[in-house]
């Protein structure tokens, strides 16, 4: 693998907790080329003829192994869109760790935009983990807009951890999700935007087969100036059951939108959303103060806390 | 030693000033367990978050061992050694079990410690431990992690605010033992507890009555307690709280 210079490693630990190289199947990305890549028996990493990015083939079965594919950038002005591709495998069960990290300390934009494609056999089970991170401090933003696709064959299982804690001038997320009979998707998103960030997150989760089911949960912070909207679409035209939940603390000047959606194309389609905007309750903040935390330090445990 | 100077407390509510603590003076003395008692309203849980500095007083000085803490925070109060039990204690999403005591403690706890304070309040600690401090834990649970959270603080002044409220399924005994316990484990530690119950009552070095947000009687137990017990208005308690602990002062 080629060397990293100390930004870059910096952020390869900040998106996908890596400090050295991965065990498994890998492809590390920085400002624009691969760094780095292992395909493993299971698992082949192959870069995409006449466009940016990989597929990545995880034999059915494959258990108990891993996929990285983090990306660093550190050069400002690169603008870059990268498709992947991830066909998995009937009863395969992997986790798959993605996430890309953003240095901007020039005075042009950098911005990454990940499209993720998933087609998940019969049966299989992944753990998807994207970390979104940006630092530096140029004029140029940090913007990332990631598209994830995926499409649930029966009976398998998806968990998606998406979190974006800090750094990200921009983000417009889109992620749609198609499911067939006794599919689950599981999305867990962490989001706080700060200054005058501006992060949109949109799902749409269409449950086609009977006994399929979504969970799709965010729970945000809005500080500053920030503002952020969650749309969340469910469509059930099956059997099954939905919900979607979008629980935020907006601080200082920050504003959210949550714009909750639920389509029942049958009878049976059970589909529920929640959405709960507020400040920290004052009593939460007092009840810190009396084990001997100041007012800053007690926002900071409950706003930490809350996003853990 | 907490001394409380002539303390009043007035809110002003519908137009109009309300007195809630009227002219109050009390002293806590190193080692003591005292107990306020009285009926509701008046004014006793205003008084202890007025020690707790949650609440400023309209009127008065606390000193706590002679220095004057009237202006001082929360936090600063917290850090002087004065600890404070929520009647209502308060719900944190994502917030867990062990971040709380970690806190309390104000230092790094191993997960032994940490469950050492939550067996003594009667929970099964590893069943609690990871739990979030959110609206899936009960009242009474959350009540008795409320009392946990003091016992880690190891506090020279602990205040409790109605620590009997909510968890009658726990064995009345075991609270009583939490408060025997700190009086004789954290040296020259005070305790402070605003409760209505006749065995709280009963431990107490000082009982304190507060009526109308004034002292009514204020002395050691075997004075103050033979002239609550007669009162009508505590055997009318007694009796509608038949089968369970007797209430006194309603």
């Amino acid at each position: 693998m080629k060397p990293l210079d100390e930004i870059q490693q910096r952020l390869l630990r900040e998106v996908a907790d890596l400090h050295t190289v991965p065990e498994g199947a890998y492809n590390i990305r920085a400002n624009g080329q691969s760094v780095g890549r292992q395909s493993t028996a299971n698992i082949e990493i192959t870069p995409k003829e006449g466009v940016s990015g990989l597929e990545i083939r995880i034999r059915p079965g494959t258990k108990n192994e891993s996929v990285h594919i983090p990306v660093v950038m550190t050069q400002s002005g690169l603008t870059e869109v990268v498709y992947n591709d991830f066909y998995i495998g009937e009863n395969a069960d992997v986790t798959i760790v993605a996430g890309c990290g953003i240095d901007n300390c020039g005075n042009q934009d950098a911005q990454h935009d990940g499209i993720h494609r998933f087609f998940v056999g019969r049966g299989a089970r992944i753990r998807y983990v994207e970390k979104h991170y940006g630092s530096g401090d140029g004029a140029g933003k940090r913007i990332l807009n990631p598209v994830t696709e995926v499409y649930q064959d029966e009976d398998s299982t998806v968990e998606m951890e998406m979190v974006q804690i800090k750094g990200v001038d921009d983000t417009d997320r889109k992620t749609l999700a198609e499911l067939k009979s006794g599919a689950r998707l599981v999305v867990r998103e962490r989001l706080m935007t700060h200054g005058r960030q501006n992060a949109v997150s949109t799902y749409e989760v269409h449950m086609n087969g009977d006994n399929s089911s979504a969970d799709v949960v965010s729970r945000s912070v809005a500080r500053d100036d920030s503002f952020q909207r969650f749309d969340a679409k469910l469509v059930g035209s099956a059997v099954c059951t939905g919900h979607t939940e979008c629980d935020s603390i907006i601080m200082d000047r920050g504003r959210i939108l949550a714009v909750p959606g639920l389509e029942a194309n049958s009878v049976d389609a059970a589909l529920v959303h929640e959405a709960a905007i507020g400040k920290i309750a004052g009593e939460q903040i007092v009840k810190l103060m009396t084990l001997g935390l100041t007012e800053q330090e007690a926002e900071e445990q409950i706003v930490n806390g809350f996003l853990k | 030693m907490l001394e409380l100077k002539h303390i009043s407390f007035e809110v002003n509510a519908d137009g109009q000033d309300k007195e809630i603590v009227r002219d109050v003076s009390l002293k806590l003395q190193e080692g003591k367990l005292a107990v306020v008692t009285g009926p509701n309203g008046g004014g006793k849980s205003t008084l202890a978050r007025l020690i707790a500095g949650i609440e400023k007083p309209t009127a008065g000085r606390i000193l706590l061992d002679g220095r004057d803490i009237t202006d001082w925070s929360v936090t600063d109060r917290a850090r002087a050694g004065i600890a404070f039990a929520f009647q209502q204690p308060v719900r944190f999403k994502g917030i867990q079990v062990m971040d709380l005591i970690r806190l309390a403690a104000g230092k790094t706890l191993s997960v032994a410690q940490a469950c050492e304070y939550l067996s003594q309040v009667g929970l099964c600690a590893r069943d609690y431990i990871d739990r979030e401090v959110n609206a899936s834990l009960s009242g009474g649970e959350l009540k008795r992690i409320e009392i946990a959270t003091v016992l880690a603080r190891a506090a020279r002044i602990s205040v409790f605010d109605e620590p009997e409220a909510g968890i009658d399924l726990w064995s009345f005994q075991n609270l009583i033992e939490v408060f025997e316990h700190m009086r004789s484990h954290i040296e020259g530690s005070s305790i402070l507890i605003i409760s209505h119950q006749e065995r709280i009552l009963n431990i107490a070095d000082e009982v304190i009555v507060l009526r109308e947000g004034r002292v009514a009687a204020q002395g050691p137990r075997a004075e103050i307690l033979p002239t609550l017990i007669g009162t009508p208005s505590a055997v009318a308690s007694c009796i509608r709280e038949n089968g369970r602990i007797g209430g006194i002062g309603e």
